[in-house]
């Protein structure tokens, strides 16, 4: 198939960025979308010029490193990351555009890769337990019911892509910050701290620039781990309970 | 002081929004409620609209005196409108701020019309609220406004079809502004949880319905020369 791309091209943090037209030709259906920006960067470098650059890394969807907004959808239209986006998905002769994550907190650093720092930051103000815990335990020294393992593991599947962000119309990072939230909160290890730890990891996030939830949705629409807004309402009540108790 | 604290965050101004909002929930379903006695005809005889209005003068007036609790009702509401609104715009700003480069193509996979319209659907609902205080409680701008004849100032203020189709676009914003703020109450609160298909969600967007409608049905029947 043949497709026409329209990409965001900016050299450097502080240069202005603009769109740049490419032909990807001779693309197979069963590449992924990254295969394909590689070919077309194949192309690129035999031309002579400056590759797009995008970020990648594992390729097979667990690790959160890449990440585009694909025709106005973050990691394209099937809610998986942009590596496990195959190019079967689009058709013959369309005409793409790919930016980057579009938030103020994630600095575009050149063309379609953008700083997340501000997520790694969001954690160490409290996305942990500082407990030292030493080695690993025995399976089921601590008893966790099963419903509430569940839950923290539904939140702690978070890669951390930034996907919610890019996709919310205010640019919050809420599902991001209250899968964390919501992890440690459902787990015994969690209790001691849960109620500093959100007032921490909720001011971060603000500090960062990051908008607020409005509960558009969007986040959970786009989120390739698949993680429900109902972490938003677990932090959003953790938050009350912390503020009520005199934590905030 | 640990309120105040935690106002400073953006899901700290959300709980402000959500009990405000609660709070105008409540009174608009009171208010729909005592709109439908207009049905019951003119004249202050039992159960009629007129007799609600001054049921709501002498209700608790051995306490507080005649209108009283109107008043304290009155002061609650604004104060909670004035809240609700301010923070409306210190939110609106973050969220502007959150994204300084726009997307050049721009979709959509989750978020609705209702979610969407939350702005300025509120923007336009302020600004019937302020004319409808001066229609139908002041009588500033009503053509023959008649205190305590509530059934006359409706319909002859609503028999206007310019007035009645402005209530009738409000009360479709208002409609439109519930059925995403009523969930969206339990969800800052923190009550719905892992589950988006919720009977809270369901049962926010009824309510936002059924206020809707009911309001709707006094301007309609006038309109349509079912009352007068």
């Amino acid at each position: 198939m043949n497709l026409t791309l329209k990409v965001w091209r900016q050299e450097g943090p502080q240069a202005p960025g603009r769109f740049e037209t490419y032909a990807a030709r001779d693309i197979e259906a069963d590449m992924s979308f990254l295969e394909m920006l590689d070919i077309v960067n194949e192309g690129i470098i035999l031309a002579g010029g400056d590759p797009i650059a995008f970020d990648h890394d594992c390729r097979e969807g667990i690790c959160g490193m890449c990440g585009l907004v694909i025709d106005g959808l973050a990691h394209g239209p099937r809610q998986c990351t942009t590596c496990q986006l195959y190019m079967r998905n689009f058709r013959d002769g369309d005409t793409i555009t790919v930016e980057p994550w579009r938030v103020r907190a994630f600095p575009v650093v050149k063309d379609l890769v953008v700083d997340r720092g501000a997520l790694d930051r969001i954690i160490a103000a409290g996305g942990y337990v500082s407990a030292g815990t030493g080695s690993a335990p025995d399976a089921n020294g601590t008893l966790i019911p099963k419903p509430d393992a569940d839950a923290a593991f539904d939140a702690a599947v978070c890669i951390g892509c930034g996907a919610c962000a890019a996709a919310c119309p205010n640019g919050s990072a809420m599902l991001f910050t209250a899968a964390k939230v919501s992890h440690l909160s459902h787990l015994p290890q969690g209790q001691p701290e849960r109620y500093a730890r959100v007032v921490r990891m909720v001011e971060r996030m603000d500090e960062e620039g990051f908008g607020g939830c409005t509960n558009h949705g969007e986040c959970a629409g786009v989120c390739p781990a698949k993680i429900d807004m109902g972490v938003i309402a677990r932090l959003n009540r953790d938050l009350l309970v912390a503020t009520l108790k005199g934590g905030g | 002081m640990a309120i105040l604290s935690a106002y400073r965050t953006t899901v700290g101004k959300k709980i402000v929004m959500a009990v405000t909002g609660l709070i105008w929930v409540g009174y608009v379903v009171l208010h729909m409620f005592g709109n439908l006695k207009f049905f019951n005809g003119a004249g202050d005889g039992l159960g009629t609209i007129n007799a609600w209005a001054h049921f709501l003068r002498v209700f608790g007036q051995e306490v507080v005196g005649y209108a009283g609790v109107l008043w304290l009702a009155r002061v609650v509401l604004l104060v909670a409108l004035v809240l609700h609104v301010a923070t409306a715009i210190q939110l609106k700003r973050l969220n502007g701020a959150s994204r300084p480069v726009a997307y050049q193509r721009r979709g959509y996979l989750q978020t609705d019309l209702p979610a969407r319209s939350m702005w300025w659907g509120g923007v336009f609902i302020l600004m019937f609220v302020v004319y409808h205080v001066l229609h139908m409680t002041a009588g500033t701008v009503h053509p023959a406004f008649v205190e305590g004849d509530v059934f006359h100032n409706l319909t002859v203020g609503l028999g206007e079809p310019l007035a009645g189709a402005f209530y009738l676009t409000a009360m479709v914003a208002l409609g439109l502004h519930l059925y995403h703020g009523t969930w969206s109450v339990f969800q800052t609160l923190g009550v719905d949880v892992f589950d988006r298909s919720s009977a809270i969600r369901r049962a926010g967007q009824a309510l936002a319905l059924v206020i809707a409608g009911g309001f709707m049905l006094v301007p309609l029947s006038i309109l349509l020369g079912f009352m007068r």
